[in-house]
């Protein structure tokens, strides 16, 4: 039993002098490393898989929207309440987040702290503008007893519009936590993979808008 | 389930030469929070009651309507904080997996255990967040009023017998696929040959992986979607048996010609493989839709799916358990009650189960308290004898744990390498240190260690670096401990201890990320005297 693991066999070279990897005893194959070994760093990879898994998320409500979103039950259509210049607005105040973030990160490349925090301030701003219309939106829909509990067109507007705008407050929020972090402490590697996370975050959130702007609103003004 | 995470969270780093996963602390976090999902469950026996709804509560039995009390909220907070865990648990082994194996070792040298840890990882990524959004839009018809799954205002329950069973349906193979590694591992080890047939091992557990997606509506033939959309799902689930059968063919012929030592872990597999073989044959028989509509119900498919979990999943748990026990605690289990827990099992899972197959073919519908007609009597009353030996198995285990740890210094694994191992988990000590391996491991071949052992491979006894390593935190519990705390005020409407339980949860995470200082170096002495420590128990077990 494991012959080969015993301290018994002599005539052994651990450390090759000089060089990285050790040497086996008659075999020309070396199976150790003696420097340390370090992996790539996985954290850009598991935010893409986490990524993935929350688009799944939307992919459930979209699917439930496909399913649900003609269910009137009587009540109003999508071409009553919606109101699309307001929602063309809201659209292009978080397109044009994406655009301030791909600044930020251009400062982040070039090492200026300052330049960094202004565009991620700029894009918290375009970000926070969102979320008070997509809210002013609901107030109003609420208002006009178009409520969540309406009809099932309805629950399922209200859960996939606001689950994406949930995910948009989250991210204003770390946001703000990475303006903070990096004022503190620079652009050190961390903070540049935390600012990373979240560019690919806050980019993956305007492509799940581009999905709710078109099946949500622009087909479902369609009659 | 979390049985089989935990499993592959510990031979996961061991067997790719790593010495943790990729991210420590989600894996704390994720570990919390499943913790506090089953005390949630917990706490239900004690405070209010739980689902009465059936494992998956479909609607409209669970709607607000139908299940005003507090069970079902019980079952959605429970089941939504731990699956979080899963999830995260899920992107940290695939992380782990692809981005953390020893020099050398390409995917297709990865260990077949790996090779199942990473389908069924993908397959966790893949489902739960289906898991998390039908059960969000449940809580939102309980809590809000919604009408996702209600019967009026256009609500559609049938869709969520549809989402809960695109979930639940990978989540059957994310049981059974590390099962079918374990069963790699075990057979090719206690055969003394190298696993037959590997590449195509590997590729019917990535089909199986593609096929699990696309077969869920078997669940529900009767739900009235149409001839093709039956066909459909009858054809896919009737191929997953190919590869699986493939599977089967691999150990056979791995075993054929081997030396086979008839050890505690190598007798569940050769009790999975009849068993699972029989399961698997009543499963093509559900598969069929106009058979289905018979059997739909009845106990044959309660026989079937038991014949499938039980024979596999937990036999491979079983094996798993006793193959690898010795790893992490440093000895063996007592052989004689493992043989004895075995025996009983197998016995009793037949004496138990073939019963409900007659009593299904007989039209017996499950989910009923009592039956009236003597005729069935005397296949309950052997189901019953069988479920007996059951017991018995169970007890027969518990005693070995017990009688093992009694006897642990004279089943200690002084070697680490217990069962004349073939990957790389068995070359090091066992249990291993908290840095796994003193050097990093270099791979040349699919049984690393087995080539090692080989070729004359010897242990470094000098020139010790110091490695780096995670810090412990305590971040998770706390985490965890506060969404626990959300959960039970959500469960009962206590909605400001909720929102104070949120806005805490928030912070406490915002406050996490500005602890930078999250590693340390286990210092070059450390790792010697450690080592030297091994040096001399291993002299003594060769003397």
């Amino acid at each position: 039993m494991a012959t080969g693991d015993g301290a018994s066999i002599s005539g052994a070279v651990s450390v090759a002098p000089g060089g990285e990897i050790a040497n086996a005893a008659n075999d020309s194959r070396r199976f150790y490393l003696t420097r340390e070994h370090h992996p790539e760093n996985g954290t850009l990879f598991g935010f893409w898989l986490y990524l993935m898994s929350d688009c799944l998320v939307f992919a459930c409500l979209f699917a439930a929207y496909a399913v649900l979103g003609r269910s009137y039950a009587g009540g109003p259509t999508g071409a009553e309440l919606f109101d699309l210049p307001l929602v063309a607005v809201n659209t292009s105040l978080l397109l044009l987040s994406s655009i301030t973030y791909g600044f930020a990160m251009i400062e982040m490349q070039r090492g200026r702290v300052p330049g960094t925090l202004i565009w991620l301030a700029i894009t918290g701003l375009l970000g926070a503008g969102f979320i008070g219309i997509e809210l002013t939106e609901f107030a109003h829909l609420i208002h006009e007893g178009a409520g969540p509990g309406r009809s099932a067109f309805l629950s399922s507007f209200f859960t996939l519009v606001g689950t994406h705008g949930l995910h948009v407050t989250c991210g204003i929020i770390w946001l703000i936590t990475l303006m903070v972090q990096t004022g503190k402490h620079g652009l050190i590697p961390e903070n540049r993979r935390r600012l990373m996370c979240l560019s690919m975050f806050w980019h993956f959130l305007d492509v799940v808008w581009i999905g709710v702007f078109t099946f949500v609103y622009l087909m479902g003004v369609l009659p | 389930m979390p049985l089989v995470t935990g499993l592959m969270n510990f031979v996961v780093p061991l067997q790719i030469g790593a010495r943790d996963v990729a991210f420590p602390f989600l894996n704390n976090f994720s570990f919390w929070m499943t913790t506090f999902g089953a005390g949630l469950i917990m706490a239900s026996l004690f405070v209010g009651e739980f689902a009465r709804t059936g494992w998956l509560a479909y609607p409209p039995l669970s709607g607000i309507l139908y299940s005003p009390d507090v069970g079902v909220d019980y079952y959605i907070w429970a089941l939504q904080i731990a699956g979080v865990g899963t999830l995260l648990s899920g992107v940290n082994l695939i992380a782990t997996i692809v981005k953390m194996r020893a020099p050398g070792m390409s995917l297709m040298k990865m260990p077949v255990f790996t090779w199942t840890a990473l389908c069924t990882n993908v397959l966790i990524v893949a489902a739960f967040p289906v898991l998390t959004a039908v059960l969000a839009m449940l809580s939102l018809d309980r809590y809000c009023g919604t009408n996702f799954f209600t019967n009026d205002l256009g609500g559609n329950p049938m869709m969520y017998v549809n989402l809960i069973w695109i979930w639940g349906h990978p989540e059957v193979y994310i049981l059974i696929l590390p099962a079918f590694g374990v069963f790699s591992e075990v057979v090719a080890t206690f055969s003394g040959k190298r696993l037959f047939g590997y590449a195509s091992m590997v590729y019917a557990t990535v089909v199986i992986t593609i096929l699990s997606y696309l077969v869920w509506l078997h669940h529900f033939f009767t739900m009235g979607s149409g001839a093709s959309v039956n066909s459909f799902f009858g054809i896919t689930t009737m191929i997953i048996s190919i590869p699986t059968g493939a599977k089967i063919f691999n150990w056979l012929f791995t075993m054929y010609r081997g030396r086979i030592r008839f050890e505690v872990p190598m007798l569940w597999t050769l009790g999975f493989m009849i068993t699972f073989v029989i399961g698997g044959m009543t499963g093509v028989l559900l598969a069929v839709p106009p058979a289905d509509f018979a059997l739909h119900n009845s106990l044959f498919l309660v026989a079937h799916f038991h014949n499938v979990i039980i024979g596999g999943v937990l036999f491979g748990m079983m094996a798993g358990i006793t193959y690898w026990f010795p790893k992490a605690f440093g000895y063996k289990l007592d052989p004689f009650w493992g043989k004895c827990s075995f025996w009983f099992w197998l016995t009793g899972f037949w004496f138990a189960f073939t019963p409900l197959y007659v009593l299904g073919l007989m039209g017996v519908t499950r989910r009923l308290s009592h039956f009236d007609d003597p005729s069935l009597r005397i296949w309950f009353l052997i189901a019953a004898f069988g479920a007996g030996l059951i017991a018995l198995g169970i007890g027969c285990f518990l005693i070995q744990l017990f009688v093992s740890f009694r006897n642990r210094e004279a089943l200690r694994d002084t070697t680490g390498d217990p069962w004349d191992g073939r990957t790389l988990e068995w070359s090091t000590s066992s249990p291993p240190p908290a840095y796994n391996f003193a050097f990093t491991p270099v791979v040349y071949d699919n049984d690393t260690w087995d080539d090692m052992k080989k070729s004359g491979y010897v242990r470094p006894l000098e020139g010790f670096i110091p490695i780096h390593m995670p810090k412990n935190t305590g971040a998770g519990f706390i985490l965890a401990a506060l969404s626990a705390l959300v959960g039970f005020a959500l469960i009962w409407h206590m909605w400001l201890i909720a929102c104070v339980g949120f806005a805490t949860l928030l912070i406490a995470i915002v406050v996490h990320t500005f602890n930078y200082k999250r590693d340390y170096h286990i210092p070059a002495k450390e790792v010697t005297r450690v080592e030297d420590i091994r040096t001399r128990v291993l002299a003594g077990s060769h003397v």
